[in-house]
């Protein structure tokens, strides 16, 4: 696992897509700080943090496409499928590598906070459920992009495919709202990533949201293992 | 060593490998030999556990590849037929990063600098996979294979793209590499794997249709039937003579090898030793015998009629389908 997740990190660093990435995020989360905080003479960094839900749902795709895609084309998978380690374990490394620079780029919001805290009193426990937040929805992203990337050998059906996947777990709130029968748009809101985003940057710490966030990462993961598995004996 | 037990892939309704089995013991070289798309590729992926089989096991030092994979796998080095490199790695950060997911206990500054000492890769092990010409990267991908120190090596055709020199060093290689491992090597160049293997298992259209020792297999298929003979004198009279001689099937003059000598291929029934006859039917008529040989098939023979039944017609019949193409106006 740690020999995939070495490989796969500095893969990011000896292409562009790591330093684009982390760019990328710099830039938004900075831009969002001064128009929603510093400008704004406030230290409510809430809507920094909704400003970067969407961020993430357009760039964390091109964090995951070329992980298992790129093995897909190059052949390469026949190094990694062949060697002594479990399928599962091949997963794990590379969602891990990804989420290690979402995780890098993510400390800058933390950074934020406490350059507000220097001016006035910020409410810490609003901070925290806004950043485990932030990150249990890139982990979904993450694990989402990752799923998608193993079912093509495109890089750009990948990111656009991730992409769909992530517009779609935001949209299901609203599809919930015009679904007349109550049993299914029950179901389509509880199974929302949005509102439950919403809910913890709120500073609520709901056990039963963080377990849903963490069951969406698993289940991603284990398609993911399902489809490798799958492709050796189709 | 390795042995496979009834082997089968479909894809849909396509049978790309069919029934086959067979065994390779330990310190063997075994080749693997077939046209393109025969299955030989098909068949190393099942091997290294990459594809499962849709029918029949494969069993690495006596475990399964599919119920134990990452204990059968241990075991591999597998080189495929496009060597899987990472083209934005260094050689040896690449090397290492295999060493790693190998878990492998040896030690690896030691091990990995004896690899590529071996493989000749010693001075390209700072630049770029990517920078590399393409007989260094099959040759990086080669010592991918060997990291770990593997019992069982799969190569799938290591010789693709490698200049001749470097051919002979990695035939060389795969030799001493034999005497100590079990190898399997799959080509459809011939005279490669009579150079480098013990024994040889010829494939075709996903069906084993050889399994023989290297030297075996030539002889059974020529053995002493099959005649090549030059005599002096008109060869209109001797090959009346040499068709005289019971047990002959078949006389053709093929050229004049000197002047007044010609050259006669000689075509017996099976079985029968023409060679005693020929002497001295042509001897009492005062024809000198100048040369006679037994005409045995090379490989690239065999392999044609094992493979297609027939040794003399594949290449008429592709000049017959060149023709047409030509009557039709060539090929643009």
């Amino acid at each position: 696992m740690l020999a995939v997740f070495k490989r796969e990190f500095g893969a990011y660093f000896s292409s562009p897509i790591g330093y684009v990435f982390i760019a990328v995020y710099l830039f938004f989360s900075g831009a969002f700080f001064y128009i929603f905080a510093l400008s704004m003479g406030s230290t409510d960094l809430s809507y920094v943090f909704l400003g970067m839900f969407f961020v993430l749902m357009i760039f964390i795709p091109v964090l995951t496409m070329r992980l298992m895609s790129e093995d897909n084309k190059q052949k390469t998978d026949q190094l990694t499928l062949t060697a002594p380690i479990s399928l599962f374990r091949l997963v794990m490394g590379k969602f891990l590598s990804a989420f290690s620079i979402f995780l890098i780029s993510t400390s800058v919001l933390v950074v934020y906070a406490i350059v507000l805290s220097f001016f006035s009193e910020i409410a810490w426990a609003m901070v925290w459920g806004n950043i485990v937040g932030i990150i249990l929805l890139g982990a979904v992203f993450i694990a989402a992009g990752l799923f998608i990337s193993t079912l093509t050998e495109n890089q750009m059906i990948a990111a656009v495919g991730s992409m769909a996947v992530n517009v779609a777990l935001l949209l299901m709130d609203s599809l919930a709202s015009v679904i007349p029968i109550k049993f299914i748009s029950d179901i389509l809101s509880s199974i929302s990533v949005f509102s439950r985003f919403s809910e913890i940057t709120t500073g609520i710490f709901s056990l039963g949201n963080v377990l849903f966030f963490v069951s969406v990462i698993v289940i991603f993961l284990f398609l993911t293992v399902r489809v490798l598995e799958k492709r050796r004996w189709s | 060593m390795i042995e496979v037990k009834n082997l089968s892939k479909h894809y849909g309704s396509k049978v790309a490998v069919d029934n086959i089995s067979f065994t390779v013991e330990e310190g063997e070289i075994l080749g693997f030999l077939g046209p393109n798309g025969a299955g030989k590729s098909t068949t190393m992926n099942m091997l290294t556990g990459y594809i499962s089989s849709t029918e029949g096991n494969a069993m690495i030092n006596g475990v399964d590849i599919l119920e134990n994979p990452i204990k059968a796998k241990a075991d591999i080095g597998y080189l495929p037929e496009k060597p899987p490199l990472y083209p934005d790695m260094t050689v040896s950060e690449y090397l290492k990063f295999v060493y790693n997911l190998k878990k492998c206990k040896l030690p690896m500054k030691s091990h990995l600098g004896e690899i590529c000492e071996l493989i000749k890769i010693t001075d390209v092990k700072d630049r770029l996979i990517r920078n590399l010409s393409k007989g260094y990267q099959q040759r990086v991908g080669f010592a991918q294979a060997l990291v770990g120190n593997p019992k069982v090596l799969i190569l799938d055709e290591p010789t693709v793209g490698l200049d001749p020199k470097q051919i002979i060093e990695i035939r060389t290689l795969i030799k001493r590499l034999g005497k100590n491992h079990t190898v399997i090597l799959s080509s459809h160049i011939l005279p490669e794997v009579q150079a480098v293997c013990d024994r040889i298992v010829v494939i075709n259209k996903g069906k084993i249709v050889a399994n023989d020792k290297t030297e075996n297999l030539a002889r059974n298929l020529s053995a002493d039937h099959r005649l090549i003979v030059q005599v002096e004198g008109s060869d209109s009279e001797v090959k009346k003579i040499l068709e005289g001689i019971s047990g002959m099937d078949r006389v053709v003059v093929t050229r004049e090898a000197e002047k007044g000598v010609f050259e006669y291929h000689l075509d017996a029934k099976e079985g029968v030793d023409v060679r005693r006859e020929v002497s001295k039917k042509l001897m009492a008529r005062n024809y000198p015998i100048l040369l006679m040989k037994s005409n045995e098939l090379t490989l690239e023979e065999i392999f044609l009629k094992l493979t297609t039944g027939d040794i003399y017609g594949q290449a008429d019949k592709f000049e017959k389908q060149m023709d047409k193409i030509e009557k039709r106006g060539g090929l643009n």
